[in-house]
């Protein structure tokens, strides 16, 4: 069901910043893939790239190709069009505050005029349920706010809400940073089953993250992507000194 | 250290924290001082409002026109419906514009044209009341060629105007961009986005400034001096002079006739309990529609 | 950057070279009471046993901690688990020079005999090549560690003659049969230590080898090194 994403030589500036170099990559369906970086690599910025997030800065520019399995991001297809194809995950969990849990979920749809209320039904157990979270919440869905769950609740209740859109990537920007250990680790978990449905892309800056969930690695650094391999190799004997500088702590 | 010199320490250190305490306390005094100062003339207006108004106050005046110069009884009513139309017509060409320009403010407008738009707003503020009568006597009763509640109307929308402007836009700016980006992530266009979240999330203080605006312009007088112009019978019609409550108040107030002081009196207090019951129950109303746990 | 971890593992390697200069000096120290039939030296190494086993448990503990509480990535992921082999390794070697201890003390009991075997020249050789594992080590250098595994041949070649030569003799003088068998197991030995000085280069090059790598060295007996121990 996940696609491949293809991007080429893609560029990105923020006014007369440039915060990506050239960037080249391919990451593939059905694996995660990790981007590492210090602060300010343009980790971030490249992953809003993909689903065109970055255009919502003001003078924000982008130059390249990128590809999702058939579909060209930049050319011919409207942002929201794409963005419905892409599911984000923030750092810092943002359910919408004013909605009961069922509506959080459902957002998604019913915003984009989604109306048949029994498949919507459907749609939200699914989704909850793929994400972790239907057990501890089935009872109450119209009653709680998204908004008073706890912190790794809310986190998966974001990543329901995104999965209910059915997309065929998901974009993760260090969704674990603001999580307990415990929380990072049922999302980790989730992360490994998600991958059987979906292409995913997580930006994190815990190593042992990538390490844990990712199968393949992409080493950036100051807006250029310095080295991209399968994880084992990137962990254990990486091609280029500045990636093992960085993992290795010397640095970063 | 000595006993005596830890004794001695000791003590300053309790002179210092006794005297950090009377301080602290001091302070305290002042500040629920103050907040008395400011309440006391809130409660010796609305206290003698009561006072002088209540034994005025009773069915007939509520349900009843005045009646001729000189003759006891009569009452308010149509004043009270006059303001009620009034109010109603400048809500309704009022909010959704202060509310729309609030949106743009917010969302779009975060350039010269924008601050233009705040600069005006702020200024229109400022303007006193009855040069806004005067506006708008010039615009819908000098075209219509007659005193209406329209033009009364209009009159109350431009000053409420910049209030619910501004407000809708503060609120508005704050909705963290984290919940917009929510949005936008999932595909959701700009302006659903817009309505949909961000002015859903802000509702609460939206309506705060809606209230604040009404409040405000419902006891206005000046304004409508030369617009609605006042009416001794009920009128329904949108294009005929009506009464309106702070018009019959003031009426009354400066004419020579102890009746109809003693009326005004009753239309003052009627005036604010009024204005405070709609307040409350727009927020009740509002509250319900959004309960659900939100903190 | 990580100064405690540098510290770590600088300290690492300061214990592994102190262990490897125990281990070979074991060694020189029971050829040379061979040569001397002296027993006043076999003891020594007997006793020097403790310190080897003592300085092993050390080097394991301390790699230990930096692994549970440093979560070292790549090379210096490479480098403690490479420690913590050689670190085994010379725990044998030292082994091994008590077993050629004993040996020489059971043949200084005995008439001293006229053997036709060179074990000072096996002797060292084998030195030589826990000596050039160990500068391999401290240089980080994978063409001392190639070196090292080029030369173990030389000595399996050393230990089959020594065995040949020695079974020969035990068949034509019986008397000194306890003598020559003596002599083959010493030999034994020193074939053992250079087994393990081989396995130390390899583990060096397994280390170093991410490096070379990267810097286009190729390492021409790289199917050789495999993880394997013998």
């Amino acid at each position: 069901m996940g696609v491949d994403i293809q991007v080429e030589q893609l560029n990105a500036w923020f006014g007369k910043t440039q915060a990506l170099h050239d960037i080249t990559i391919k990451m593939s369906a059905n694996h995660a893939t990790a981007i590492i970086g210090p602060s300010g690599c343009g980790k971030s910025t490249f992953v809003r790239c993909i689903n065109r997030m970055h255009e919502t800065v003001p003078e924000a520019r982008v130059s390249g190709r990128i590809r999702i399995g058939d579909l060209n991001v930049y050319n011919g297809t409207s942002a929201t069009q794409v963005r419905r194809r892409i599911g984000m995950v923030f750092q810092k969990p943002n359910p919408f505050p004013t909605m009961s849990i069922y509506d959080n979920v459902a957002a998604g749809l019913k915003l984009n005029g989604f109306r048949d209320r029994r498949r919507l039904d459907e749609i939200v157990e699914q989704s909850l349920s793929r994400a972790a979270l239907w057990d501890e919440v089935k009872d109450a869905l119209q009653k709680q706010s998204g908004a008073s769950l706890s912190g790794g609740q809310q986190q998966r209740l974001c990543i329901a809400r995104a999965l209910a859109v059915e997309p065929q990537v998901l974009l993760m920007d260090e969704p674990c940073s603001a999580l307990d250990p415990i929380s990072t680790s049922k999302i980790e978990e989730l992360i490994f089953q998600l991958k059987e449905r979906y292409t995913i892309v997580i930006v994190t800056h815990n190593m042992q993250q990538a390490s844990r969930v990712a199968e393949y690695t992409g080493f950036f650094l100051l807006g250029s992507l310095i080295e991209f391999d399968r994880t084992e190799k990137i962990f254990t004997n990486p091609s280029d000194k500045r990636t093992e500088d960085y993992i290795t702590g010397r640095f970063g | 250290m000595s006993d005596r010199a830890t004794m001695q320490m000791g003590q300053a250190d309790l002179r210092v924290s006794l005297w950090r305490r009377a301080v602290d306390q001091f302070a305290t005094f002042i500040a629920g001082g103050t907040v008395v100062l400011v309440l006391l003339p809130l409660g010796a207006v609305f206290g003698y409002l009561v006072y002088k108004g209540i034994g005025s106050l009773n069915w007939a005046f509520l349900t009843q026109t005045p009646q001729p110069v000189g003759e006891a009884g009569g009452g308010m009513a149509n004043a009270i419906a006059g303001s009620a139309l009034i109010l109603g017509i400048a809500s309704l060409i009022g909010v959704p514009l202060g509310i729309g320009a609030g949106i743009y403010l917010a969302e779009y407008g975060r350039n010269r044209f924008g601050d233009l738009i705040r600069f005006t707003a702020d200024v229109l503020n400022g303007v006193p009341s009855i040069v806004i009568g005067i506006v708008a006597y010039s615009i819908v009763v000098l075209t219509q060629k007659h005193f209406s509640a329209l033009a009364g109307g209009v009159a109350l929308a431009i000053m409420m105007i910049p209030t619910i402007t501004r407000a809708t836009e503060e609120m508005l700016l704050l909705v963290p961009i984290s919940v917009r980006e929510a949005a936008y992530g999932l595909g959701v266009p700009r302006w659903r986005t817009t309505l949909s979240i961000t002015l859903r999330t802000a509702t609460s203080g939206v309506i705060t400034g809606v209230m604040l605006a009404f409040a405000r312009v419902a006891g206005e007088t000046a304004p409508l001096l030369f617009t609605a112009f006042g009416n001794t019978y009920w009128n329904w019609n949108v294009n005929q002079p009506t009464a309106a409550l702070p018009l019959q108040i003031f009426t009354y107030a400066i004419s020579p006739f102890d009746e109809w002081h003693r009326q005004a009196w009753a239309g003052a207090l009627i005036l604010i309990v009024l204005i405070v019951v709609s307040v409350c129950a727009v927020r009740i109303a509002a509250g319900r529609g959004m309960l659900k746990g939100t903190s | 950057m990580r100064t405690r971890f540098q510290q770590g593992l600088d300290e690492l390697r300061q214990k592994l070279l102190r262990m490897g200069g125990l281990a070979e000096q074991a060694v020189d120290r029971a050829c040379q009471a061979y040569v001397e039939r002296d027993l006043t030296r076999c003891h020594m190494v007997l006793e020097n046993e403790s310190l080897i086993n003592a300085a092993e448990r050390e080097i394991d503990e301390l790699a230990f901690d930096l692994l549970a509480l440093q979560q070292p990535m790549a090379v210096d992921l490479r480098f403690i688990l490479a420690v913590t082999k050689i670190n085994s390794d010379l725990e044998r070697v030292g082994d091994q020079a008590v077993n050629i201890a004993e040996r020489v003390m059971d043949m200084v009991e005995l008439p001293p005999a006229e053997l036709p075997i060179d074990i000072p020249r096996m002797a060292a050789a084998v030195s030589a090549m826990v000596r050039r594992a160990l500068e391999s080590f401290i240089e980080a250098k994978a063409e001392l560690a190639q070196a090292v595994l080029e030369m173990d041949n030389v000595v399996d070649r050393m230990r089959d003659e020594a065995f040949i030569v020695l079974v020969r003799k035990m068949n034509d003088t019986p008397a000194v049969t306890r003598q020559a068998l003596d002599a083959l197991l010493i030999a034994r030995n020193l074939e053992r230590v250079a087994d393990h000085a081989t396995n130390i280069a390899e583990d060096v090059i397994f280390w170093v080898r991410g490096r070379d790598v990267r810097h286009n060295v190729e390492s021409p007996i790289a199917q050789q090194t495999t993880r394997d121990t013998h």
